[in-house]
């Protein structure tokens, strides 16, 4: 229907579909019933358990990479039908997975990223369960990553809103599971888990939304199936604009809540809570992107809706600059990424809320190489001061110079850091090119997905382009920041001073990752005959992806922005003179050196402008106390107390009194007992007659029978 | 021929003087006598009847009533000397063990 020239030709792998499912939960079903025997009986347990849900993993990108061969020679794609699911009256929703360049491009990423993070994870779970103390632990956290690859597959292949929806909740549930995969650690022993509900219950907040976009859905259009609403949309949007600005709006909120946008992005941060593989698969490369795959997905109908897309803009634009300038005031390595991983976020849920789908798209990818690539290099970092501290612990000469501080030592505090550069080689440079690549420097992929966007958004939407380009400033002026704090200088501690290089398991991953970042802008390159990611798109998105352009006056800009702001960083951070600030004594020393040039600003950024303070005033504490007030209140003293107590079971109470003491024992008791004395009273007169002497029975035998004989005679 | 009226009222006569023996005496063998005058007053006014109507259903009766009265007099004669070995007495205002 959309592409020009209809090439049926090639080979065609579409019914293999269904396996891009099959084979993570295949993994995780081995997993689950024999990886614990495994892990205990062999040496090469760990290396069996974590092989086979990488296999898991990878075997599904296989699949994925088969399909994407089979729509370059079919463009058009294919509905493959796996299983009827509900059928009651006009309502039919069944099992069919959607292959087209869209839902493709989705699987490469999820896949792709996703078996390079598996593999990460064998190295990195290895220590992790050892460092918390829980080996077992090693192969429930395998299993939690196959179900999400399985969860994630079906979000992405879906053909209907509500296979859609089933993926989306289950990456939620598995993005819980895994930010409280050591729910007993953190912050009072309960932090972790904390920080899961917290994910789990903002979700909600977002799937909410997203159900009642789906209920107005089937209300108008009678149907889940994308095809079918999106041939539809059109004359809807005339009969009825209405509907389709309330299911629009009602997806932007759950687009906020999985994609980590205002006013919903408050759980991300704290999501950090999961070991970093989790954070770089899910809370950073794919999960999160859900929101923006659904806007590009819904593009037929948002195009129709003028309103929505501003919407979805304006929270897209706005998040990108505020996340962006929370991230300079942290510490917490991960917590930087975070903040930056919203900002990101909301640089595509902005662009394909301005309609550049295809930058959008283009900026989901590459963020899913260079962000995966920051988060599992940061815990490369943070497990090489691990060793380090592990190393400084157990010899008796060095834990001297740690004067007490072994056990609130916080490995991932960047102040903790500083001289990674020689002690971390590899870590140091994918890292590096990581945060360049984030920090939009050409010729790296980040810098052309950004670019894509900013110059779509400086044609039509100005303030959104300055926006974002004042978001791009802050992005590379915290990884400029970052990348001082934790690789240049010396070490600020003796931990950071033993650093080690993690192995060679570790590090591959990154240096793929890492390649991939450094070109990973080569799919899209703004210029004529290079549009292959568009062209791509264009089979599904149709008119709506329209290559980007290259405007030079918007790539110099934010070019010599971003530069301009690493100046800054370099300025700020430089190894002498954050030297210099860290040799001040500790006392009269502010927490950065930031503080000393906008000290309320620089307090209310590291503060993360009390947003989540915010919303304890304002939700959470009215919220408990209201549930704290129905509870003692309303359920415990009026519905227990006096309810429960008093009317219910008083009542209960005086109405078996009534029946026992009136009924029971005034009425048939003593009935019985009446009979009883009557009778009893009666036979005390009786026995009085029989006097036991012959003679008066005698008589009155006689007297008897004269009374018989005188009634016989005289009647 | 004696008149109907007489033996019915001698009859009567013995019936009453055994009634009143049976109700007063103490002594169980006169009470006995009493209660047999009293079936021989009975039996008195069976025959008389008989021979007024002519009819033997009366003198018929009358020998029931005799054998009747002889094993109730052959009981009672053994309850008494029954009563009489354990009591060494038969005065029937002692006998009232049946008392209620």
């Amino acid at each position: 229907m959309f592409f020009e020239e209809a090439v049926s030709s090639g080979p065609q792998f579409f019914n293999l579909v269904p396996w891009i499912v099959f084979f993570p939960v295949i993994g995780l079903l081995f997993n689950i019933f024999f990886g614990g025997r495994i892990l205990e009986r062999s040496r090469a347990g760990e290396k069996i358990v974590g092989g086979v849900a990488s296999l898991a993993a990878g075997l599904s990108f296989l699949v994925s990479v088969l399909l994407a061969i089979s729509l370059n020679g079919h463009p058009e794609g294919m509905v493959v039908p796996l299983a009827d699911w509900i059928n009651i009256g006009e309502l039919n929703i069944r099992w069919a997975f959607q292959v087209d360049t869209l839902s493709v491009t989705m699987m490469l990423v999820v896949s792709g990223v996703g078996t390079l993070i598996h593999i990460y994870a064998i190295g990195y779970m290895h220590e992790d369960v050892r460092h918390n103390g829980d080996p077992g632990r090693f192969r429930r956290f395998f299993v939690f990553m196959n179900l999400f690859i399985a969860a994630m597959m079906i979000l992405v292949s879906g053909d209907n809103y509500m296979m859609l929806f089933v993926g989306w909740e289950g990456v939620g549930l598995c993005s819980y599971l895994l930010i409280g995969f050591w729910y007993e650690k953190g912050k009072d022993g309960i932090g972790n888990a904390l920080a899961a509900k917290k994910a789990m219950v903002t979700n909600r907040i977002g799937d909410f939304g997203f159900l009642l976009a789906a209920f107005t859905i089937f209300w108008t259009f009678g149907t889940f199936k994308f095809h079918a609403i999106f041939e539809k949309a059109p004359e809807v949007a005339v009969a009825n604009p209405g509907a389709l600005l309330f299911i629009t709006i009602c997806l932007l909120i759950g687009v906020t809540g999985k994609s980590a946008q205002l006013p919903l992005y408050v759980w991300l941060p704290d999501a950090m809570a999961g070991p970093t593989p989790v954070s770089a698969l899910i809370h950073a490369a794919t999960m999160v992107t859900a929101g923006v795959y659904l806007v590009a997905r819904s593009a037929e109908i948002y195009v129709l809706v003028p309103t929505a897309q501003f919407w979805v803009t304006l929270v897209g634009s706005v998040t990108a600059l505020f996340a962006a300038t929370i991230a300079v005031g942290q510490f917490d390595i991960k917590k930087v990424l975070a903040y930056s991983t919203i900002s990101q976020l909301g640089f595509m849920v902005a662009a394909v809320g301005m309609g550049a789908f295809v930058a959008g798209m283009f900026h989901l990818v590459t963020h899913a190489f260079f962000k995966a690539l920051l988060f599992l290099s940061s815990g490369s970092v943070i497990q090489g001061l691990e060793r380090g501290h592990h190393h400084v612990e157990h010899d008796p000469k060095l834990k001297k110079q740690l004067k007490g501080h072994a056990h609130d030592f916080d490995p991932q505090d960047m102040r903790n850091m500083g001289g990674l550069r020689e002690r971390m080689k590899i870590t140091y440079w994918v890292y590096l090119i990581g945060a360049i690549a984030l920090a939009g420097i050409p010729p790296l992929a980040g810098f052309w997905s950004k670019d894509e966007i900013l110059a779509d958004a400086s044609k039509e939407f100005s303030w959104a382009y300055t926006l974002l380009t004042l978001a791009a400033i802050f992005t590379a002026f915290y990884m400029t920041r970052q990348i001082l704090m934790v690789f240049f200088g010396k070490a600020r501690t003796p931990a950071a001073e033993h650093a080690e290089e993690s192995p060679l398991v570790v590090t591959a991953p990154l240096m793929i990752l890492a390649v991939l970042s450094f070109f990973g802008g080569l799919i899209n390159l703004p210029f004529d005959g290079f549009h292959q990611f568009a062209h791509w798109l264009e089979h599904t998105l149709g008119e709506y992806a329209h290559p980007g352009e290259f405007i030079l006056v918007v790539a110099l800009l934010s070019t010599g922005l971003a530069l301009v702001s690493l100046a800054l960083g370099w300025w700020l951070y430089n190894p002498r003179r954050y030297e210099e600030f860290w040799a001040i004594p500790a006392a009269r020393r502010p927490d950065d050196p930031l503080r000393s040039y906008i000290g309320p600003i620089y307090e209310a950024l590291k503060n993360k402008y009390w947003v989540d303070e915010l919303y304890w005033a304002v939700f959470l504490n009215p919220y408990i106390d209201l549930s704290r007030f129905l509870a003692d209140v309303i359920d415990w003293r009026f519905w227990h107390d006096w309810f429960h107590d008093r009317v219910i079971m008083g009542g209960y109470n005086l109405l078996t009194r009534l029946l026992a003491i009136r009924i029971d024992l005034g009425g048939i008791d003593a009935a019985a007992n009446g009979l009883a004395v009557l009778t009893q009273r009666v036979a005390e007169r009786l026995r009085q007659v029989q006097t036991g002497y012959v003679r008066n029975y005698a008589l009155s035998i006689f007297v008897g029978v004269v009374i018989i004989l005188g009634y016989l005679l005289l009647r | 021929m004696v008149p109907i009226q007489y033996y019915t009222a001698l009859s009567a006569i013995l019936f009453t003087i055994g009634a009143l023996g049976v109700l007063t005496r103490r002594n169980a063998i006169i009470v006995f006598m009493s209660v047999e005058l009293m079936l021989n007053s009975a039996n008195l006014v069976f025959v008389a009847f008989a021979r007024s109507f002519q009819s033997i259903n009366g003198q018929v009766f009358v020998f029931f009533v005799m054998a009747v009265a002889a094993a109730e007099v052959a009981v009672g004669l053994a309850l008494i000397v029954a009563i009489f070995r354990s009591k060494h007495n038969i005065n029937i205002d002692q006998i009232n063990n049946l008392r209620g």
